[in-house]
């Protein structure tokens, strides 16, 4: 069994950094939608208010790791260019993408989304985050921050799923490849 | 529902507790600042090549890297301006929002390919 460097980047950067801030958000959305509902039968206590803002705040440390490894990581392999003369595109993968109209729009639509809207995520639970520690409970009583808290963090959530659905479709189609080899278990023969 | 949840609501500007709203609502601003400038710098870097040229700070990444890195710029400084202007005072948080929802829009809206495509006519 064995990995390539590039592949436990591209997975590091989607499975480890960006599934974990993704599978996060079930948790972050019910607890601000509770916290902040407009008559909340429990108010929540200090300790849980810390352990919320500790759970907005790893998020934020996830979603910046997803979008730095991604752009300046894994990006720069998906759009490698190919010297003259090479017929076999399986190491370039945007070039892969590009050479059929089978496949392009993968790359026009689905990659071109996905590198910009991701960038929304972080920005806007960094505000979520802050805002959050900054009124602790105090921000259950004016219903317009509340709301711009919520809207913003539903925003960070679509936008993620967007770059996590065509993250791993890209993969599929034209998978990142290359690197040193890594051998995790080799068979006993 | 009580009565001073629905004042609360309707009245503006409003006090969240003994902090003031102002370094709240510069966050939520900036947030939508930043994210207009998202969508505003992607498209300009599709579709001008000029820009995308001079936005090109980093090679391996292409524009991407320069759309981001000025993204981050422009929404860190609004939000320090902003803080530094509303940090003891108590705004209306009303139109800071719409604001920000509008920067928000703008953002998502920018960054999706077709809508690119459609303002370039292409």
């Amino acid at each position: 069994m064995e990995i390539s460097t590039h592949d436990l980047w591209t997975a590091l950067h989607g499975m480890g950094f960006g599934a974990l801030f993704m599978l996060a958000f079930s948790g972050a959305l019910a607890a601000l939608y509770r916290t902040y509902a407009p008559v909340s039968a429990t108010p929540p206590n200090s300790r849980a208010q810390s352990l919320l803002t500790l759970y907005l705040v790893a998020m934020v440390v996830l979603a910046w790791l997803t979008v730095f490894s991604g752009a300046y990581i894994v990006y720069p392999w998906y759009r490698a260019v190919p010297p003259v003369g090479i017929t076999d595109l399986a190491d370039f993968p945007r070039r892969l993408l590009l050479s059929s109209g089978k496949t392009s729009e993968w790359h026009n639509v689905g990659m071109e989304w996905k590198e910009h809207v991701a960038w929304l995520a972080p920005i806007a639970m960094t505000m979520v985050a802050y805002v959050t520690w900054k009124y602790r409970r105090a921000i259950a009583q004016p219903q317009h921050m509340r709301t711009a808290v919520l809207v913003f963090a539903v925003a960070a959530f679509v936008a993620t799923g967007i770059a996590g659905a065509f993250g791993a479709f890209l993969n599929k189609y034209a998978p990142i490849r290359g690197g040193h080899i890594i051998i995790l278990m080799e068979a006993e023969k | 529902m009580n009565i001073s949840h629905v004042q609360a609501g309707l009245s503006e500007p409003e006090a969240v507790g003994p902090i003031p709203n102002g370094p709240g609502a510069a966050a939520i601003l900036a947030a939508g600042i930043g994210s207009a400038a998202l969508g505003i710098l992607s498209l300009a870097g599709d579709a001008w090549a000029a820009i995308g040229k001079s936005l090109n700070f980093y090679n391996p990444t292409g524009t991407l890297s320069s759309v981001t890195t000025v993204t981050i710029v422009i929404w860190l400084a609004s939000w320090y301006i902003l803080n530094l202007r509303w940090r003891t005072k108590n705004v209306a948080v009303t139109r800071v929002n719409i604001s920000a929802f509008i920067g928000l829009a703008i953002g998502l809206a920018l960054t999706f390919p077709p809508v690119m495509d459609l303002i370039q006519g292409k």
